[in-house]
């Protein structure tokens, strides 16, 4: 089951199994990595560590876990990088979205296999994920970092945290988008399909062209 | 407590008033190092490693007398060696004694995230406790002397901790009680200050030391180890002794500001999309009656 295939029943497959696989290896390693790192975030939450086998545990776990994220991100970067370039339909949403904050999807110019809102999502994930890559592997290993390199230090304990925040952002939206506020979309990352209405009414463009093209 | 034994209530057959009773010692305890009275002979550096029981550790050679080039997890006593050139030429050998300067404001402590792993007593010793650390180092990107090591077997971090279990039973820290030259001295914060203004005073009026002066940097709002130094203006001579320590201003900003933003905006964000789903509800596909 490829991507954008019609289905015999008339569904659309919306993510192959691939996309789906690297899509759930990097929701669950970074779930992780936000519990965790919550833990460190704020004594109110230390406890957060207790759960996953501690504070040394997770201290240990935690940079693994990011390098399996990175991992995953960087293959969602191949799968999908060609199609999350900024269009002149995603500059009309960004205009419309008082509408489609409110629900009234039929004034929000026609989508492709992505919107506007979530090309956003999977760049700000990128490039938090290697800005957190970067300030993390500091964070990883402090001895090795000699006294006179110790700005790059103060510059990761500052950085690993924003860029943790600005992922946390996306991360509460794309959450809550994907399971209760677009029915459908959860499943289409579960099992891989959508029906048709689904396609038509929140991807108008790409469910045309998939009209349009041979099958 | 055992400071207890320090205060005195009654004693026995005792004429008149108890002398004493009542009186209680300054708490703030403080280690004055003289540098101009240091000789380098490092009986603080190996008083230290017996006292604490610390493991073998190689020592290094850098043309120059000092055992390695900084402190370790397992050497938390470092006698640093500096041949500075003084402007008119001449070389004065610089020996400072390298450990913990247990600050009134321990820029570790801020940093530490484990609950419990580092504590500062009343007295201001700042000691770690390594069953509660986890190992992150935070604590190394928070101070600003280059203190606290990490261990790579333990995964913990090690330091100096003004001996803390002897300073409890009464006694001076190990070094000090090696010290052949009489440069080291305990007691109380305010005697220690008394004594180093009275040295510098000597040192400038007396020895031909202009700039001579007491080190007990304001900007972490004073140390528990202070020192006499013979050129005050040039800290930075002494093996790398900053001349304006305070803790990284990323660091502070990140523990507070940065923390309560973070914060606010995450429950922020909560709120918003509860509110969101309450307000506008779901979107739903056409035929959702059907099948989702
Ligand atoms: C990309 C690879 C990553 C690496 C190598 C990495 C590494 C680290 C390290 C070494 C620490 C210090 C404490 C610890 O070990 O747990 C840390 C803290 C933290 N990490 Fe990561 N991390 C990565 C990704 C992430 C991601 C994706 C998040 C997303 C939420 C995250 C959130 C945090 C948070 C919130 C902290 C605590 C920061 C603080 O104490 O203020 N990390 N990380
Ligand atoms: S390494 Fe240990 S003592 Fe240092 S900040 Fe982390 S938990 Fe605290």
């Amino acid at each position: 089951m490829s991507a954008s295939a019609v289905l015999p029943d008339g569904r659309i497959c919306r993510y192959s199994l691939r996309e789906r696989v690297v899509h759930w290896i990097a929701g669950i390693s970074y779930l992780y990595l936000l519990l965790t790192g919550l833990a460190f975030w704020s004594p109110w939450l230390f406890w957060l560590a207790t759960l996953f086998g501690g504070g040394t545990v997770s201290r240990e776990l935690h940079p693994w876990a990011g390098l399996v994220f990175v991992i995953a991100v960087g293959f969602m970067y191949g799968l999908w990088a060609n199609q999350m370039h900024t269009t002149q339909t995603d500059r009309e949403f960004w205009r419309a979205l008082p509408h489609y904050v409110r629900n009234e999807d039929e004034e929000v110019p026609p989508a492709d296999r992505f919107n506007g809102g979530q090309k956003v999502l999977f760049w700000g994930f990128f490039w938090c994920g290697i800005f957190l890559l970067l300030s993390g592997l500091i964070l990883w290993f402090p001895p090795l970092i000699p006294w006179s390199l110790r700005y790059f230090r103060y510059a990761a304990v500052i950085i690993h945290p924003v860029a943790a925040l600005l992922t946390i952002g996306l991360f509460i939206i794309h959450v809550y988008m994907g399971t209760a506020l677009e029915r459908g979309s959860c499943h289409s990352m579960v099992r891989g399909d959508v029906s048709a209405g689904w396609a038509r009414k929140f991807h108008p463009a790409w469910y045309d062209r998939l009209m349009r093209a041979p099958h | 407590m055992s400071q207890a034994t320090l205060e005195i209530r009654r004693i026995s057959g005792h004429a008149g008033s108890v002398p004493g009773a009542g009186l209680r010692r300054e708490f703030e305890v403080c280690k004055l190092i003289d540098t101009t009275t240091c000789i380098g002979c490092k009986a603080c550096e190996v008083a230290c490693l017996e006292w604490n029981g610390l493991t073998f550790s190689e020592t290094t050679f850098n043309n120059s007398y000092q055992t390695m080039p900084e402190t370790q997890w397992n050497y938390w006593n470092l006698i640093k060696f500096n041949e500075h050139e003084r402007d008119d030429g001449t070389l004065q050998l610089l020996m400072r004694k390298d450990q913990c300067m247990h600050c009134e404001e321990p820029g570790c402590l801020a940093a530490c995230p484990a609950d419990g792993a580092i504590v500062q007593y009343v007295n201001g010793i700042v000691d770690f406790q390594q069953d509660h650390c986890i190992g992150c180092g935070y604590c190394m990107t928070g101070c600003p002397f280059n203190i606290p090591k990490f261990s790579p077997t333990a995964r913990k971090v090690f330091k100096c901790t003004l001996c803390v279990d002897r300073v409890t039973q009464g006694l001076e820290p190990a070094c000090i009680k090696s010290c052949p030259t009489g440069c080291l001295h305990f007691g109380t914060k305010p005697e220690m200050k008394a004594l180093a203004e009275t040295r510098a005073a000597q040192l400038r009026q007396e020895s031909g030391f202009a700039h001579a002066g007491v080190y007990d940097p304001a900007g972490i709002a004073g140390t528990h180890v202070i020192y006499v130094l013979h050129d005050a203006t040039n800290p930075e001579a002494y093996g790398g002794l900053p001349n304006d320590p305070r803790i990284p201003w990323t660091v502070k900003l990140w523990k507070t500001p940065l923390k309560w933003i973070g914060n606010l905006a995450i429950v922020a964000g909560l709120v918003g999309v509860v509110g969101h789903y309450l307000r506008f509800g779901p979107k739903l596909p056409p035929e959702e009656e059907e099948r989702p």
